[in-house]
């Protein structure tokens, strides 16, 4: 616990250090634009919901050295996220994957909207059918009114 | 209003579908709110990938200055006398110094202790021991930290319970206090004896 | 003395708000004249009472009574007064009195401003508002006292953390508790809706501008939070999906659905139900977002302290109110008529595409929210749910709702014509398109900014094209300057609102064009970022009131040209024993030059730079969309009020 609270401090105020080292950035711009696309989806464990790009905790560090280290040899994007994948488990992947835990997570979107759509057209069928319908009230005032007019 | 704007066969699902839904959420809050009391539900956890595999492979080398065997996946594999910690630890990591006592107490008691003095001045980790005491059998440095990315392992200190077949049994994140020794490690200990 | 006085004003008020939640509502029910007259008289009362007892709070963090013990965990003698006030309200304890508070003041304005209300209405809000009171005044008093006292008192306060006393944070939650608890109003109008069993013009009238002024402050709250992360956490990020602030961002995708709704039901007699569940609604997610933070079951750096104890208490306010009125929904909702009948394709259905939409995303933020937690207790799976996912999965569902907000105002109520909509909205087309293609053209091959951009012209120019559309500029020139005159207040909040959203969609765009370097230099030497020249003249030592730094100076020039001169520093602040860094911003109308200070090292220092460009107009952005909600607010139809009870005989 007294670790934990270690580190969220040394997330929630910014320190010493906190800016990085020139020497962890590779030199070509479009791998190390890969680098950062992966370290934004591995969380860093120590302090939660903040990708390890964005923390300074030195286990985020250590791991976007390793990132880095392993585009560099040329490594896929998925071979570097599963490796990390295999150590950490589940927790460290910011896009949850798709697994019996989760799918009904991903299919959100889809359900609500589609639950959303039958809704309103349900409704909507009744409102009309409402609508159509009078009332014996409403069909008495009717013939009133028919008799009326004649 | 005419009774006639009620709907006849009302959609009484879709209406009560929120306070349905809300009730069930409901549940859930108060079971982890429980759970928070009485240590079932942990936010913070993180679970350790390793548990029931064998110790990931690594070599690490030994701490100068101090007159102890290095480690490597080699001193891990089954069949084991018996049970073995090892413990990842640190000479500036405060909680550290809290569980050392209680790691000392079960080396006295022949339970083997390894340890991995995890991203450490080795100077420093060695004034360490020397001050609080040494109770590991063997002892390597990781001091890049890759060996301990290799465990799963995102702090110190974190220790591992390898059974006789050197299989990882258990995994404590933090400080091993009283408390955690006596109700969690010792009936471990026991059982993988 | 204070401290009691101010413990008192509390169960005071809890006892007016028991009173007040009881004999109104029991008046309205027996259509019992004396009794709810009585409810505008105990909202007042209710609002001295509260008031008196935040005045002691305030009282006792401005003269540092180091006997409280929320003064000596929350403040310091050597703070000035407005971080002494904002650190009254920065915690727990404190926190929620402001919340009562702000409650309070919401009933008096009910009972102040509502005379005009049909009576049994305003018996049955200020009696639900009561009801809320109460509850939150009895977790007040029994789990978390904010005069509490501490025996024998130390020297100072140990609550000088330097990165809080800072004015974005300090008016943060204030501009969201008003936001949040502006929505108990709405709530409570939509219960006395509920139990009176109808929804009326009056209503619509009463229930549109409560829900303009709580999202708009929600809008400000939430700005202010993000722009205070960008400038202060010296990274440049300023939104993380993070629960808590996942947790601000429910009420108001709700909120602004339940605004349009509002206008609706003030001109229509169409869709009562969906605004009286999202109304419900949205005080639900202000009530979930409050026990997220507060009860320990989420995992963020930002919740406040874990209390599992208190999070029950919260449990069981959240249940009694949300489930409760759900119920009440269910089993009351179809008495208040049948929505009316319209077409598909017109103003109403654009406003319910807009529901479902918005409610979409609201479900999808909650989901993802939630189910990290859900999972671990159901499953025991610990998994994360972070900013892939939700980008991810709201994207699709925010751009129909891009599109729909500049197609929708220009159609027709009841039925209307899509295609003449969207001719007249050919222009605005072309510009979104043209947007996307330079951007493409200049930047280079980024998809995101590109849509970004078309996103925020295509909003800009279709709320320019519905003010032209509305003072009918094409087809009458010669008129169109006075009906521009003419044209109502919320018509204007509303065309600005949506281009106060593309402004910010602009912003969001310009950050996906951001660049950075890290770069360690010498005094003397520079670098290049963003065509600009960044040349680092000395790391010295400097001095402040209760802290020291080392302080780097940055010129940036661009074509030999000073622009200007960046001071990032690394402060010490011995007292706490704190660093923090101080990143340099500056900003234009364009973009932010923005410099950190990392580790010195070889006489040089680390620095990283970056070129935000657009980046304040994120915040201008929210900015212009309150200010579009304040000026629809400020419409002069609103507050000439519905017809008095008394002054002619209503219909029964």
């Amino acid at each position: 616990m007294t670790r934990w609270i270690f580190f969220c401090l040394l997330l929630a105020l910014p320190a010493w250090g906190a800016v990085g080292d020139p020497n962890e950035r590779l030199a070509d711009p479009a791998k190390e634009a890969l680098a950062r696309e992966i370290g934004r989806e591995l969380r860093c464990l120590v302090c939660q919901n903040q990708s390890i790009e964005d923390s300074d905790a030195p286990l985020a560090r250590d791991l976007r050295r390793l990132v880095r280290e392993r585009v560099a040899a040329g490594e896929e994007p998925s071979a570097v996220i599963r490796f990390v994948h295999q150590r950490y488990g589940d927790f460290v992947l910011l896009r949850p994957p798709v697994t019996a835990a989760t799918i009904l997570l991903w299919a959100t979107p889809f359900l609500a909207l589609g639950g959303g759509i039958a809704v309103i057209l349900l409704r909507r069928r009744r409102a009309m059918a409402e609508a159509a319908a009078l009332s014996p009230e409403e069909v008495r005032r009717l013939a009133e009114l028919d008799r009326g007019a004649a | 209003m005419s009774d006639a704007a009620f709907p006849k066969r009302p959609r009484r699902w879709m209406l009560y579908a929120p306070v349905g839904l809300a009730a069930a959420a409901g549940v859930g809050f108060y079971a982890m709110l429980q759970g928070l009391r009485d240590g079932s539900y942990n936010p913070r956890g993180v679970p350790s990938v390793l548990l029931g595999r064998p110790a990931p492979d690594f070599t690490l080398p030994a701490l100068e200055g101090v007159d102890l065997p290095a480690l490597t996946a080699e001193d891990l594999r089954g069949p084991l006398p018996g049970p073995v910690l090892v413990n990842f630890w640190a000479s500036w990591c405060a909680p550290c110094i809290i569980e050392h006592p209680q790691l000392m107490r079960l080396s006295r008691e022949g339970v083997a202790v390894y340890g991995v003095n995890y991203k450490d001045r080795m100077a420093e980790a060695g004034a360490f021991l020397k001050r609080h005491g040494n109770p590991y059998r063997r002892l390597g440095r990781d001091e890049p930290g890759r060996t301990a990315i290799d465990w799963g392992v995102y702090g110190v200190p974190e220790t591992y319970l390898l059974d006789r077949q050197g299989m990882i049994r258990w995994r404590w994140a933090g400080p091993i206090t009283t408390d955690t020794l006596e109700s969690e490690l010792r009936p471990l200990l026991r059982r993988f004896a | 003395m204070i401290g009691e006085l101010g413990h008192f004003a509390l169960a005071l008020g809890c006892i007016l708000a028991l009173v007040q939640s009881v004999l109104p509502l029991v008046g309205a029910h027996r259509a019992d004249a004396r009794l709810m007259a009585l409810a505008a008289p105990l909202a007042v009362a209710q609002l001295i009472a509260i008031g008196a007892a935040f005045a002691a709070l305030l009282w006792a963090f401005a003269v540092n009574d180091t006997t409280i013990s929320n003064v000596v965990l929350n403040s310091h003698s050597a703070k000035p007064l407005i971080y002494k006030f904002s650190g009254a309200w920065g915690n727990h304890e404190g926190s929620m009195v402001l919340w009562v508070f702000i409650l309070a003041l919401c009933g008096g304005a009910v009972a102040g401003f509502g005379r005009d209300l049909p009576s049994a209405l305003q018996a049955r809000v200020i009696g639900i508002l009561g009801l809320i009171a109460a509850g939150f005044l009895g977790f007040i008093i029994f789990t978390s006292n904010p005069f509490e006292r501490v025996w024998p008192p130390p020297m100072d306060g140990q609550g000088l953390n330097p990165l809080l006393q800072d004015p974005g944070l300090a008016l943060h939650p204030p501009m969201l508790y008003l936001g949040y608890v502006g929505y108990a109003v709405t709530f409570a109008f939509a219960v006395a809706a509920l139990l009176e069993g109808r929804v009326d013009a009056a209503w619509g009238r009463w229930v549109r501008p409560w829900s303009l002024a709580a999202w708009s402050f929600l809008t400000l709250g939430i700005a202010l939070g993000s722009w205070w992360a960008y400038y202060e956490l010296g990274w440049g990020g300023y939104w993380f999906w993070d629960p808590v602030e996942n947790a601000s961002l429910l009420p108001w995708l709700i909120g602004a659905a339940l605004l349009h709704c509002a206008i609706v039901v003030e001109k229509r007699e169409s869709l009562k139900i969906w605004t009286v569940l999202l109304a419900i609604l949205a005080f639900g997610m202000s009530l979930l977002g409050t026990f997220l933070v507060r009860s320990g079951v989420l995992n963020s750096v930002h919740a406040f302290a874990n209390d599992p104890a208190r999070g029950v208490f919260i449990l069981g306010l959240l249940m009694a109110y949300v489930a409760g009125a759900l119920a009440l929904f269910a089993w009351r909702a179809p008495r208040l008529g049948g929505t009316g009948i319209f077409a598909p394709i017109s103003r109403e259905g654009a406003l319910v595409l807009n529901n479902l939409l918005l409610c979409s995303t609201t479900a999808v933020v909650l989901v993802g929210t939630l189910w990290p937690m859900f999972a671990d207790i159901l499953f025991g799976a610990k998994i994360s749910v972070g900013a892939p996912f939700f980008n991810a999965a709201t994207a699709p569902l925010a751009i129909p709702l891009v599109a729909a907000m500049a197609v929708g105002p220009l159609l027709a109520w009841k039925r209307a014509d899509l295609a003449g909509a969207l001719q007249r909205l050919w222009w605005v087309g072309l510009l979104a398109v043209a947007a996307a293609f330079l951007t493409l053209l200049i930047a280079g091959h980024h998809v995101w900014p590109a849509l970004g951009f078309a996103a925020a012209a295509w909003l800009i120019a279709g709320a320019a094209a519905d003010i032209l559309d509305r003072i009918a500029a094409f087809r009458r020139p010669s008129q169109a300057w006075n009906r521009a005159r003419g044209l109502p207040r919320a018509a204007w909040g509303g065309a600005i609102a949506h281009a106060g959203m593309g402004v910010t969609f602009a912003g969001l765009a310009g950050m996906g064009l951001a660049t950075d370097a890290l770069v360690e230099l010498k005094p003397g030497q520079s670098t290049r970022l963003a065509g600009y020249e960044w040349r680092l003249e000395s790391i010295r030592d400097v001095q402040g009131p209760n802290w020291s730094s080392r302080r780097a100076t940055i010129t940036v020039l661009a074509d030999g040209q000073v622009v200007t001169v960046l001071t990032p520093e690394k402060r010490f602040f011995p007292v706490g024993r704190m660093n923090t860094t101080e990143a340099a911003i500056h900003t234009n109308a364009l973009r932010d030059l923005y410099a950190v200070l990392g580790d010195e090292r070889h006489g040089g220092g680390v620095v990283r730079l970056h070129h935000n460009p657009l980046s304040p107009w994120i915040w201008v952005g929210a900015g212009i969309m309150a200010l579009g909600g304040g000026l629809s607010l400020s419409d002069r139809r609103i507050r000439v009020s519905a017809p008095s009870r008394k002054a002619a005989p209503a219909p029964a």
